[in-house]
């Protein structure tokens, strides 16, 4: 499946207004098992990409995805803005020759596993980010799905990141980085069904 | 060749704290730093890290960070940027202080690092 300027442009924006309406959800799972800044990183990041696109409207997707990354590296700050935006940074450079939509996500996947030099059942980002994209290549991802790769970090002792100071204690939570992608995900499955 | 340290923290006082420390032991040597978020909270930002390594007057830049997102968005930067920067996953306070009162005596590069690797930490 390919995506189109306009279908990734829809995702971008409803990316945008699920980070913004749940960015106390986003704080809360932070709290429990982080320094409770997730929500306000991801609503930062949220303003500023709104803020770059109207500024600038892009003309293509790898235009676009840039457009994302730079908003998200300058503004989010927090671990997730250096992993965010490289996934959309090198989404980026190869969306100059690709549209495939499972090989974009796994290119951002892969910058993600780059940048925070970690790979799947650590408790991050990348145990939504990961079977997305091989979902993807399968030709089938459902809401259903990445709600399930979003609730499969909960028993999972974190390796990575803030919770995993905590060690054993971070069981019994979700990683709020996978509930973050899977608000990404959601927007990404309405904009290309619609 | 000349020096620079750059120090890079998620709290600002952090980041002026080791400042201030270090450049007792290398009052010759450039030292910059980059310290919380934008609006001077816990984080970090990549806007203020650009900005203290564009400010350094060396051109050998000695980077040393504490935590998790530190890294990320110094090694995000070094892959933008033609500067030549030398992290180092050492200690900060302890490895900043090695390095600032061997470049104030123009050690080479070698023997700084030498003597930075037995506080590596992560
Ligand atoms: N090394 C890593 N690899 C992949 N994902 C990571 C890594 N470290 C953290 N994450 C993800 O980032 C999320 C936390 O993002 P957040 O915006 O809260 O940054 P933070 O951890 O507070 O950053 P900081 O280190 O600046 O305090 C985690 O829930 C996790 O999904
Ligand atoms: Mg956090």
């Amino acid at each position: 499946m390919t995506i189109t300027l306009e279908q990734a442009t829809k995702w971008i924006n409803l990316f945008i207004e699920k980070l913004e309406q749940n960015r106390s959800t986003l704080n809360e799972l932070d709290t429990a098992i982080g320094d409770g800044d997730h929500g306000t990183n991801m609503d930062r990041g949220a303003k500023a990409i709104k803020e770059a696109l109207a500024k600038k409207t892009p003309a293509d997707l790898s235009e676009l995805f840039k457009t994302v990354a730079f908003a998200i590296i300058q503004k989010v700050g927090g671990a997730s803005g250096p992993l965010y935006g490289t996934a959309f940074l090198d989404m980026s450079k190869e969306a100059k020759s690709e549209s495939d939509l499972a090989k974009l996500i796994g290119v951002g996947s892969d910058g993600i596993k780059r940048r925070g030099q970690s790979d799947v059942k650590m408790k991050t980002m990348i145990d939504v980010w990961d079977p997305t994209s091989q979902a993807l290549a399968n030709g089938q991802l459902t809401k259903e799905d990445v709600n399930n790769y979003l609730n499969s970090t909960k028993d999972m002792v974190a390796t990575k990141g803030r919770a995993s100071y905590l060690e054993q204690k971070s069981k019994g939570h979700l990683d709020p980085g996978s509930q973050s992608s899977a608000y990404l995900f959601d927007a990404l499955l309405e904009a290309m069904g619609a | 060749m000349k020096y620079g340290i750059v120090i890079l923290s998620h709290s600002p006082k952090i980041a002026a704290g080791v400042h201030d420390l270090i450049e007792q032991a290398a009052p010759s040597i450039s030292i910059t730093f980059a310290g919380g978020t934008e609006d001077n909270e816990i984080g970090s930002s990549l806007e203020k890290i650009q900005k203290a390594f564009e400010d350094n007057q060396g051109d050998q830049l000695l980077a040393f960070y504490d935590l998790g997102s530190s890294k990320m968005n110094l090694e995000m930067y070094m892959e933008m940027t033609d500067l030549n920067i030398h992290k180092y996953d050492v200690a900060l306070v302890e490895g900043a202080y090695t390095a600032a009162t061997l470049a104030e005596i123009e050690s080479p590069l070698a023997s700084i690092e030498q003597s930075l690797a037995k506080l590596k930490i992560k």
